[in-house]
């Protein structure tokens, strides 16, 4: 689904991402680790078009992302605060959102309410804007949002930080059931190793930009990890 | 301490993301400083001249002491639009072992370094010193100069009081305007005489030296007051605890009509009503719409109609230029959704189109009302209006695509420069000069019917080419993609 090719991003002579291939099938639900600056966000910022590559490219579906912007009707992220649109109340969000990707407000209402449990009655029917909310909160939209339209692809990045450890629970049951019943490409990043390898089938390891490790997540991998960061 | 905020403020000028890309402004304000400089001068210099001629029996300081009333309210008015309490970041030093104390007097300090507590000292000094040469006394006079420095500083914190008020309120010029005119009322119907009140206790002064305390105990006062009120702000929950808004959604059903550009339009229109900076642009259009009225009840520029079609560009595109300047900075906060979602350049630009085109028909329509003053105005207007809606919309999308700053937009906006670069001030010279220049060149070469006809038609190319035009401009949009999104990443 998703091929990366000799891709690398540049900053002044300081190279912060350099990845010569890696391969995500579709239907994977794919994590990656790594310290602070170790090139993950920098790695979903040029999946989603938002920085240019210095070289290489990535395809979605066949299609690379920084000729052409047809891979943005399947593709659904979720980075930071600045995907919110701090004057809309939630409903108002999704809906927009639900515009964009070519679904009618009964849609988003009927995707949207699978969610009730996961919102823990804090986000819908509140009249409150998004700015207004917490920042776990923020998230719990920005997340669901995502989810909007029936993408393809999925990239969330950090979903778990600020997240209440019952929600951190649901979400993971959320992301399994996408990659798992679903067939969405998953594509998340956390700093917290349990996490991932609850709920990914694929761990990738990145250090300064490059990749160090990429495990199919097994009953050792999550030792394996913690040997590693622990160095 | 006082050196450690120095150095702070010192690096956060010069380290700040835009300083390099503010320096325009910055060029800019400077300038402006400097001809306010050689105003107030200028007026220093020839004040006892220019007193002599309005009121030649009278001593030229008393007759400056006369007007100070009215210098202080201007003043105070100025200040109000101009000059906001200078800040510092504050959250980061509140766990570190530095005295509340120490932060409020840094920041009211610096408020006295104000550019604008400077300038009335161009004017005061000149003039007494020429006084001096005319024999004044010394002492009276230099106690005099003390004096008007005082009643400067004490504008200086009256003034973040007022603010501080109307900060809460939506309308935030009201209370300053209210304020204001009610003493301008009071004096001018003379139910209470302050302006010879206040200038019988400033000659008082200089001849009594002893009453200079009251003036420093009404300023000890305000500084005390200003302190008060700051130290209570300087706790984390209160910069933390925003107050949340009930939400009233309105019904934009309406938009519909517009097909697949609804959804922004939609977002448009909330964002316009939902956030400080963007509700105050729409209480411009009140102001702007008015701004006929300084013109047109004059006779001396019913004598000159070349001017009506500048004025008629600014009364119907007044929406457009405030709202147009800052396309798409204006989406700045969530830039990278936008960018990341599945949308069409196109339809976003379109919706910010049609809502200024929109703009200019309604104005025109509320404008119409000049028309008591003569139905040239009326055609001017209107050429005007098809001007705006063909050439003005597509020159400041245009010139949006070079928009690199980020707005905040809950911030205030009266007189609020954040998101205004270089473009922003030159952009006005296609916008306004240039259908003034066309106009103008026309009308004196051939005549008013000319001048209206030849604004009219450029408008309609402009539309017919509506298409075209919008291509060319997406396209500039989405080559500086990448630095927009960096740009509107960064603070500052």
């Amino acid at each position: 689904m998703i091929t990366t090719s000799n891709l690398s991003k540049t900053y002044s002579g300081n190279t912060v991402l350099n990845i010569e291939s890696l391969d995500i099938p579709k239907g994977q639900s794919f994590g990656l680790v790594g310290n602070n600056g170790a090139g993950k966000t920098t790695y979903f910022s040029l999946l989603l078009d938002l920085i240019q590559p210095t070289s290489g490219h990535i395809k979605s579906n066949e299609i690379q992302v920084n000729k052409s912007e047809d891979w943005k009707p399947f593709t659904a992220a979720f980075i930071d605060e600045s995907f919110l649109i701090g004057y809309l109340t939630a409903e108002e969000y999704f809906y927009f959102i639900g515009e964009l990707r070519g679904q009618n407000k009964a849609d988003v209402d009927k995707l949207v309410g699978q969610f009730k449990d996961f919102f823990h009655g804090e986000i819908l029917g509140q009249k409150k804007f998004l700015r207004d909310l917490s920042k776990g909160n923020q998230k719990k939209v920005g997340i669901v949002a995502a989810l909007i339209g029936n993408p393809e692809v999925i990239v969330l990045d950090e979903p778990f930080a600020n997240l209440d450890p019952t929600t951190q629970i649901r979400l993971k049951e959320i992301i399994k059931d996408l990659a798992e019943k679903q067939g969405v490409t998953v594509l998340i990043s956390s700093h917290d190793l349990m996490h991932v390898t609850d709920v990914c089938e694929r761990i990738v390891v990145l250090e300064k930009g490059e990749v160090v490790k990429d495990l199919k997540t097994s009953e050792a991998t999550l030792k394996e990890l913690e040997m590693h960061f622990a160095g | 301490m006082i050196k450690h905020f120095l150095s702070l403020e010192w690096k956060s000028f010069f380290r700040s993301a835009s300083f390099g890309k503010s320096l325009g402004i910055k060029i800019f304000m400077g300038f402006l400083s400097l001809y306010f400089m050689g105003m107030f001068l200028f007026i220093g210099f020839f004040m006892d001249k220019i007193l002599k001629e309005v009121y030649p029996a009278m001593d030229p300081l008393i007759a400056f002491n006369g007007l100070i009333f009215f210098w202080i309210l201007g003043d105070l008015l100025m200040r109000f639009f101009f000059q906001k309490l200078p800040t510092m970041s504050v959250k980061p030093m509140l766990t570190l072992p530095i005295k509340r104390k120490t932060i409020v007097h840094f920041v009211l300090g610096k408020s006295v370094t104000s550019f604008i507590n400077f300038l009335p000292l161009f004017a005061i000094i000149p003039f007494g010193i020429k006084l001096i040469s005319n024999d004044y006394n010394v002492s009276i006079i230099l106690i005099w100069i003390l004096t008007m420095v005082i009643l400067t500083l004490i504008n200086n914190f009256l003034n973040f009081i007022i603010e501080s008020l109307s900060a809460e309120t939506e309308l935030s010029f009201l209370p300053i305007i209210l304020f204001a005119g009610a003493i301008f009322a009071l004096d001018h119907f003379n139910i209470v005489n302050i302006s010879e009140a206040l200038s019988n206790g400033i000659l008082a002064i200089s001849e009594h030296p002893v009453f200079i305390t009251i003036p420093i105990v009404i300023l000890i006062v305000l500084y005390v007051y200003n302190f008060k009120i700051l130290r209570q702000k300087l706790f984390l929950d209160s910069s933390l605890k925003t107050k949340t808004q009930e939400v009233n959604t309105a019904n934009l059903e309406w938009t519909k009509s517009f097909g697949d550009i609804a959804p922004f339009m939609q977002l448009d229109l909330k964002l316009l009503w939902r956030n400080k900076r963007s509700k105050s642009s729409i209480w411009m259009l009140a102001l702007g719409l008015l701004y006929g009225l300084f013109f047109y009840p004059q006779p001396m520029y019913q004598d000159m109609p070349w001017f009506f079609a500048f004025i008629g560009i600014f009364v119907t595109g007044i929406f457009l230029i405030n709202f147009g300047q800052f396309i798409p900075a204006w989406d700045s906060g969530y830039y990278k959704l936008l960018m990341s979602q599945n949308i069409k350049y196109e339809q976003y630009l379109k919706s910010k189109f049609t809502l200024m085109a929109l703009s200019v028909a309604i104005l025109f329509v509320l404008s119409i009302p000049y028309v008591y003053f003569g139905w040239k105005i009326l055609l001017a207007h209107f050429a005007a209006a098809i001007y705006n809606v063909g050439v003005n919309t597509h020159v400041i999308l245009y010139g949006g695509s070079f928009n690199r700053k980020k707005i905040d937009l809950d911030k205030k906006a009266a007189f609020n420069y954040q998101g205004t670069g270089a473009v922003q001030w030159l952009i006005g010279i296609p916008l306004m000069l240039l259908p003034l220049g066309i106009f103008g060149v026309a009308y004196f070469l051939v005549g008013f019917e000319m001048g209206c006809l030849i604004l009219a038609v450029l408008g309609i190319v402009g539309v017919v080419f509506h298409q075209k035009l919008m291509k060319a401009i997406t396209g500039k949009y989405l080559e500086s993609k990448y630095k927009m999104i960096d740009a509107f990443d960064q603070n500052n």
